[in-house]
């Protein structure tokens, strides 16, 4: 009799609301999956076979299925500049966004007191206007007549005389378009700190900078992860800013996708690059995640 | 511990020291010494200053006037890190990032102090904690993150040692152990320890000097034996155990001082009493108090206060019997009997005679009204049931 009994204890358990509860979950993911599968999944592939298409013989200009893995090749060693060049960009962006939110997000989680709220709103509002037209704006402030650039000028700063269409107003625009991204998560994590945990830190020898050091940077490390991902992925793709501040000379792989897409019609070529792209920041964010050593914090 | 082994550990002396928080002065004009090595308890319900004593202490509050010296030396004006103090805090604070290990090292690797595992592990086997030295706190238990927080701040070998309520998130029976402890460890390191708490028992049965604290002063200090048996104030009869309290008239003086309440005279020698003018509160704690059945009234010992009454309630609990007793004046009267004798307890409705030794009486002050200190002794018990 005894071996059956596990058996028999085991088979009522099937039943228990728990199980149940769990099989209403997975129907919960229904939308989201049809919507993930539709939208994401299928252009996915779509997009990995046209990657691999070559031009047609018969009608030259249009293409036909096929498995041209030189598309890659012949996209790397072409543009392989502007790859570069949108990491360089998208990784100062992201360091300069760093620089200016931590503080500010470490002023509205521990100093703000009552106006913290309205200055969360404040970094989110220019987010109310399009992204487009805050670029534009930056046409404008960064302008060679314009203010930032005459009183550089006059402090004699700047090499070329000039800030607009040059990879300083690119990065600058970056900088500025994906700040609240940076800005949130920080704050987010900065606010979870317990203060205690400062005073601890002081308690126990550390002055000011150590503290921050040893305590406050690593707990807030989650943020930092968070937010460097969140600036770095979109700008490293983006092709608004270095179309309207830039110059050609300053062109990300976005535009190239873009002008390989609409202009040239080359859709291999423009997929070919999209997945580069897409592998290429897969195998940074993942090394990225790795090295901070941030998965028991998160 | 190699530092500091030989350095003489100094007084340390809170002067004329106050903090205002808006309209609410929080301590009121705290003038205090605590002597070097000793285990010393500030007790007083939540909100009556003992936590920001502590914390102008450590340096983490600055005081809104006063002085806070080390022996000779004035540390008021020097930053938290810059004070040779440390504090066990009431959550612990443990660094979630870092491991056991370097929990405790965290003081010593500040100040810059590159050979720190010698001194790591003997502190952790102090705490008994050498085995979980690579566990993250999150990975510990209450008890245990409790000994890494004592083990943190002790490692440092500090003039003054601060407890802001370590036991509190404990559950009784782990309360009690680690209260022993925390006893052991300190005669072993003979730090002077500062512990502040709202549990009477655990202030009694740890420190050496106790000093119960309300509404940013100090009632009252001493020994806790001498505060338990003589209380000064009405706050302190009510808030450190508990007291029965009769409010009368001083109608003879001398070395043994008479009072009249309700038409009975109570006795008490006149160095028990602390009341300045006639009106005199005459207060017995309720284990000082023998509960007999009025028929037995001729056995009692002449010179002892009486009291006549009726048992309006019994409970057992265990090693005592409580009693609540009527006055003729319509008082309860509340009297723990040792569960010693051999023979029938009293019953409700039972006229019994209450007695107790002179020298067990005090005499109060009732300026501050009879109710003093009993509503926060109230809140506690039911905070205490709660958890």
């Amino acid at each position: 009799m005894a071996p059956v009994l596990p058996v028999a204890a085991i088979a009522p358990a099937a039943d228990v609301p728990g199980r149940r509860k769990s099989g209403i979950a997975y129907v919960l993911l229904i939308p989201g999956l049809a919507w993930l599968s539709i939208f994401f999944v299928i252009p996915l592939i779509t997009l990995f076979m046209t990657s691999l298409q070559k031009e047609s013989t018969v009608r030259p200009g249009t293409y036909v299925p096929g498995f041209q893995v030189s598309n890659y090749v012949n996209a790397l060693v072409e543009y392989w500049p502007q790859f570069l060049r949108s990491f360089l960009y998208a990784g100062l962006a992201t360091f300069f966004a760093l620089l200016i939110s931590y503080p500010l997000a470490y002023f509205i989680a521990f100093k703000a007191g009552n106006w913290r709220s309205l200055m969360l709103v404040l970094v989110v509002a220019p987010s109310f206007a399009s992204f487009l037209l805050r670029t534009y704006a930056w046409k404008t402030i960064l302008a060679d007549d314009g203010f930032v650039t005459s009183s550089l000028n006059a402090m004699h700063l700047l090499p070329d005389g000039r800030i607009l269409n040059t990879g300083i107003a690119v990065v600058a625009g970056l900088t500025y378009n994906f700040l609240p991204f940076m800005v949130l998560p920080l704050y987010a994590a900065l606010d979870k700190i317990d203060f205690r945990l400062i005073e601890a830190g002081n308690d126990l020898y550390g002055s000011p900078v150590q503290v921050f050091s040893k305590v406050t940077w690593p707990l807030s490390m989650p943020g930092v992860v968070a937010g460097t991902l969140l600036t770095f992925i979109p700008a490293a793709g983006d092709f608004i800013n270095a179309e309207l501040l830039g110059s050609t000379k300053d062109r990300m792989i976005g535009n190239v996708i873009q002008t390989n897409f609409i202009e040239f019609r080359d859709y291999p070529t423009a997929s070919a690059l999209s997945f580069a792209l897409m592998a290429a920041i897969l195998v940074l964010v993942v090394t990225y995640i790795r090295r901070s050593g941030t998965e028991d914090l998160v | 511990m190699p530092e500091g082994a030989s350095r003489q550990v100094e007084d340390l002396r809170l002067l004329n020291l106050t903090k205002q928080f808006g309209d609410q002065r929080a301590v009121d004009d705290l003038t205090i010494t605590i002597p070097a090595g000793s285990f010393f308890a500030l007790l007083g319900a939540s909100g009556c200053g003992k936590t920001t004593t502590l914390r102008m202490v450590a340096g983490l509050e600055e005081p809104t006037s006063g002085q806070v010296f080390i022996g000779e030396k004035d540390i008021t004006e020097l930053r938290a890190f810059q004070r040779p103090v440390n504090t066990v805090f009431q959550s612990y604070a443990l660094f979630p990032h870092l491991d056991i290990f370097e929990n405790v090292a965290f003081g010593l690797r500040r100040r810059g102090i590159k050979q720190v595992d010698a001194q790591v592990n003997q502190m952790l086997e102090l705490v008994e904690l050498s085995s979980l030295a690579r566990r993250k706190p999150s990975q510990l238990s209450g008890g245990q993150q409790q000994r890494v927080a004592v083990a943190r701040a002790l490692i440092n070998r500090p003039d003054v040692l601060l407890l802001d309520e370590p036991l509190g998130a404990l559950d009784l029976k782990l309360r009690r152990q680690m209260q022993i402890e925390l006893k052991r460890i300190q005669s072993e390191v003979g730090t002077t320890f500062v512990h502040v708490t709202h549990d009477q028992e655990e202030a009694m049965t740890m420190a050496d000097t106790v000093a119960v604290m309300n509404a940013g002063r100090i009632e009252q200090l001493g020994h806790p034996a001498d505060v338990y048996e003589t209380p000064h104030t009405i706050f302190v009869a009510n808030f450190l155990g508990q007291s029965n309290l009769i409010a009368g008239t001083r109608v003879a003086s001398g070395d043994v001082l008479e009072v009249d309440a309700n038409g009975v005279r109570f006795k008490m020698p006149a160095r028990r009493n602390v009341a300045p003018g006639n009106a005199v509160v005459v207060g017995v704690r309720p284990e000082k108090i023998t509960v007999l059945d009025a028929v037995d009234e001729s056995r009692i010992p002449s010179g002892q206060n009486l009291l006549h009454g009726r048992v309006t309630d019994v409970s057992y609990t265990g090693v005592s019997t409580q009693y609540l007793i009527e006055t003729v004046w319509g008082q309860e009267i509340i009297a723990f009997e040792q569960n010693s004798i051999v023979g029938d307890r009293c019953a409700v409705g039972d006229p019994v005679v209450l007695h107790w030794a002179p020298d067990h009486t005090f005499g109060l002050d009732p300026a501050e009204g009879l109710t003093s200190g009993l509503d926060h002794a109230v809140l506690e018990l039911e905070r205490d049931a709660e958890a």
